[in-house]
């Protein structure tokens, strides 16, 4: 997790994204009703921020998705 | 391969459910492939009649336990391999990308696993085989699970030579995960990075190595219903301690990223027939039942012939929460199977 700064978990998960975290595309172009249903069993694999792909570590009861720019968001799944 | 000739006769002439009863529930002999295909083309109006009976082999042979397990990628993305199924393939433009689970984490994990009441705990790469490097970061970290968690520990590392067969074995890993993925026709369609026979050589090293093997598959990746039976024939052949069944969840990207999810009967189906064809085999739910079975068939699959589930995440996607599983088991009165409790 990042700590504090402008770009930290805060700002991502509290700020809208221009992006779809699953396919990468532009939120406000075409269709994304597949990635909202695949977004139930599926982590984030592009940042919503810049649309880079970030690092997801899933584990049992989490994942965690890093972007380079944007910082960490980890969601705990169950528990 | 395990076989009866005599009854396969029978099969043109006979009901394949009376066959299949006094077959395999009355004797213990398990389906052979022309068998277990005609299993697998049950009508719907037989369904639940073939999973009932699939049931009965399941409580007579290996009672009503379920073996619980949690799972946890120790190494992600950027497989050299083309396994056409997996996001984890660095030759697909599949938006997975590579890391790395620190020991820490892997701890952590393990402990959410056994805070489920899971009695076991494997830990994944994506990798063809493991270097030395892996090697070194598996013996640290099953050190510090089995120092800090009651969970038997079980590995998943691809294919294996003989002296890192027996470093497993020192660091106290219990079981191999090695699939077959496929029948031998068919998966030619799904790798070809590899062969069927350099998978069939880890697993019969690692039984010979006193380690229990765990050997299964996917279903739903294209192959016919022979190819299917084939696959389940084979791992009776091969006679694996556990069964992981896997249904493919198409992943974007990969080569099988654009294949319809199985159909919730063909599924069934399909869990009813690998029982009949493993008999004293546990036979666990793996990765794709959320997408292709859903809750109602979760629950028909249970009281079809599995005794084993991953509960929590799977490696790059996300399960249900352990607690529906486990409240499930409870309505059934299906009790955990205990750490240390053998089928």
């Amino acid at each position: 997790m990042l700590d504090g700064d402008a770009v930290g978990p805060v700002a991502r998960t509290s700020a809208p994204g221009a992006w779809c975290g699953q396919c990468g595309e532009a939120l406000d172009a075409g269709e994304h009703a597949r990635c909202a249903r695949r977004a139930e069993l599926e982590p984030p694999r592009f940042c919503v921020h810049c649309r880079r792909r970030m690092k997801v570590q899933v584990t049992p009861g989490a994942w965690t998705a890093t972007c380079v720019q944007h910082g960490t968001v980890e969601q705990p799944t169950w528990g | 391969m395990r076989n009866n000739q005599g009854m396969t006769a029978q099969v043109t002439r006979t009901d394949i459910l009376d066959v299949a009863r006094e077959q395999v529930l009355e004797r213990g002999v398990p389906l052979t492939h022309p068998q277990i295909v005609e299993v697998m083309r049950t009508g719907d109006d037989r369904l639940q009649d073939l999973l009932a009976l699939a049931h009965e082999v399941r409580m007579k042979y290996q009672g009503p336990s379920v073996e619980v397990e949690g799972i946890v990628s120790l190494k992600t993305g950027g497989c050299p391999e083309d396994c056409h199924f997996c996001s984890q393939s660095g030759q697909f433009t599949s938006p997975v990308r590579s890391v790395w689970l620190n020991v820490p984490e892997l701890v952590r994990a393990a402990k959410q696993t056994a805070a489920t009441g899971a009695s076991e705990f494997c830990i994944v790469a994506a990798v063809r085989g493991p270097d030395d490097t892996l090697m070194e970061q598996m013996r640290e970290g099953v050190a510090a699970i089995r120092a800090a968690v009651d969970i038997n520990v079980a590995a998943s590392l691809g294919m294996l030579s003989r002296e890192q067969v027996d470093d497993l074995v020192d660091m106290g890993v219990h079981r191999y995960n090695h699939n077959l993925e496929a029948g031998r026709s068919y998966f030619p369609n799904v790798v070809t990075t590899h062969s069927f026979d350099e998978r069939w050589d880890t697993c019969l090293m690692v039984k010979e190595s006193g380690m229990e093997l765990c050997c299964g598959g996917l279903v739903g990746m294209g192959e016919t219903i022979e190819q299917r039976a084939e696959l389940a024939a084979q791992l009776g052949e091969l006679e694996p301690h556990e069964v992981p069944l896997n249904f493919l969840n198409p992943r974007p990207g990969t080569p099988f990223g654009d294949l319809p999810p199985m159909e919730t009967g063909d599924a069934l189906r399909t869990i009813a027939a690998f029982r009949l064809a493993l008999p004293r085999t546990i036979l666990r739910y793996a990765g794709g039942r959320e997408l292709t079975l859903g809750d109602l068939g979760t629950r028909d699959g249970l009281l079809g012939g599995i005794n084993a589930v991953i509960v929590g995440n799977y490696l790059t996607t996300l399960g249900r929460d352990p607690r529906e599983d486990l409240a499930l088991l409870d309505e059934l009165e299906m009790p955990i199977k205990a750490l240390n409790e053998t089928f």
